[in-house]
């Protein structure tokens, strides 16, 4: 899948084949023996955070979980 | 006011296999519409759930009366952010999914609760809740009414693209048939062409004006 920041998708693959192994295999299974993709996410995220700033898209300030806050329960 | 809609989706694969296939869920057959997808923040708190901000970028084509009411160069794409909370020791995944691109116009918010089925531990749940609502004066119903015609048939979408996903994570053919991929490029394919006219027809009228 394509990056927001066109020079990122790379660098996003590379995560992303990290990321899903290390999740599947590790996370899920509560194997809590630190994350081996820190520095692929760091990297990734360089590219892609400088993308987000240039296309001026809005996420700065938007709590986690954000605006859903004041909804009725159902 | 705004909509208000509930509904529970199942899916016929472990909770595991489900979570895993919801960070690989893109592209599939079913997400045409999502453009790009990436993660911009991911932490595991102290108290080991996986919390991840995904920004999506998906196409909006509004209907033609309403295109009137966005700026020019919004009405491509939207920007859709999509929180999650992943906790392995509950065995629950909770989605917050909402945009932030014409929110003034109609906001959507979705929140997802994927759990165990409970008649079936190797099945899951999906308890889907959704807020649509719009603050442009007089037109706020009618644009409310379109975003949950739109909201439904994309909750079908995303379904279908689940099981897609899911059933090639698990080396098998998806359900899908060549034929029916054929049907729906077909359909594009003249959909396309038929916009491409409309275009072509409308400068020619303008040409004629100048």
């Amino acid at each position: 899948m394509n990056s927001v920041g066109e020079a990122c998708t790379e660098l996003k693959r590379e995560y992303d084949q990290c990321f899903n192994r290390w999740f599947a295999e590790h996370f899920l299974k509560g194997d809590r023996s630190g994350d081996p993709c820190t520095e692929t996410f760091r990297k990734y995220q360089r590219c892609v955070q400088k993308a987000i700033k240039e296309k001026d898209i809005p996420i700065d300030g938007v709590e986690f979980m954000g605006p859903n806050k004041d909804k009725p329960e159902s | 006011m705004g909509k208000y809609v509930c509904c529970t989706g199942l899916l016929k694969n472990t909770w595991d296999q489900v979570c895993i296939a919801f960070w690989q869920r893109y592209p599939n057959p079913y997400s045409n519409h999502v453009l790009t997808e990436d993660i911009i923040f991911r932490e595991v708190t102290p108290s080991n759930c996986l919390i991840s901000r995904r920004l999506l970028t998906k196409t909006s084509r509004a209907p033609r009366w309403m295109e009137r009411y966005l700026p020019k160069h919004m009405t491509n794409s939207a920007y859709i952010i999509e929180d999650s909370v992943v906790d392995p020791q509950k065995r629950t995944m909770t989605t917050l999914t909402w945009n932030i691109s014409h929110a003034r116009l109609m906001s959507v918010e979705e929140r997802c609760l994927y759990q165990i089925n409970q008649e079936n531990g190797s099945w899951t749940e999906i308890k889907r809740e959704a807020w649509i609502s719009s603050s442009l004066y007089g037109l706020s119903r009618a644009i409310q009414e379109f975003g949950l015609a739109r909201f439904k048939n994309s909750v079908t979408k995303t379904m279908k693209g689940f099981e897609y996903v899911l059933s090639r994570m698990q080396g098998e053919t998806p359900s899908r048939t060549l034929a029916e991929t054929a049907t729906e490029r077909a359909r594009e394919t003249a959909m396309a062409a038929k916009e491409k006219a409309k275009d072509l027809a409308s400068h020619a009228q303008k040409k004629q004006y100048v």
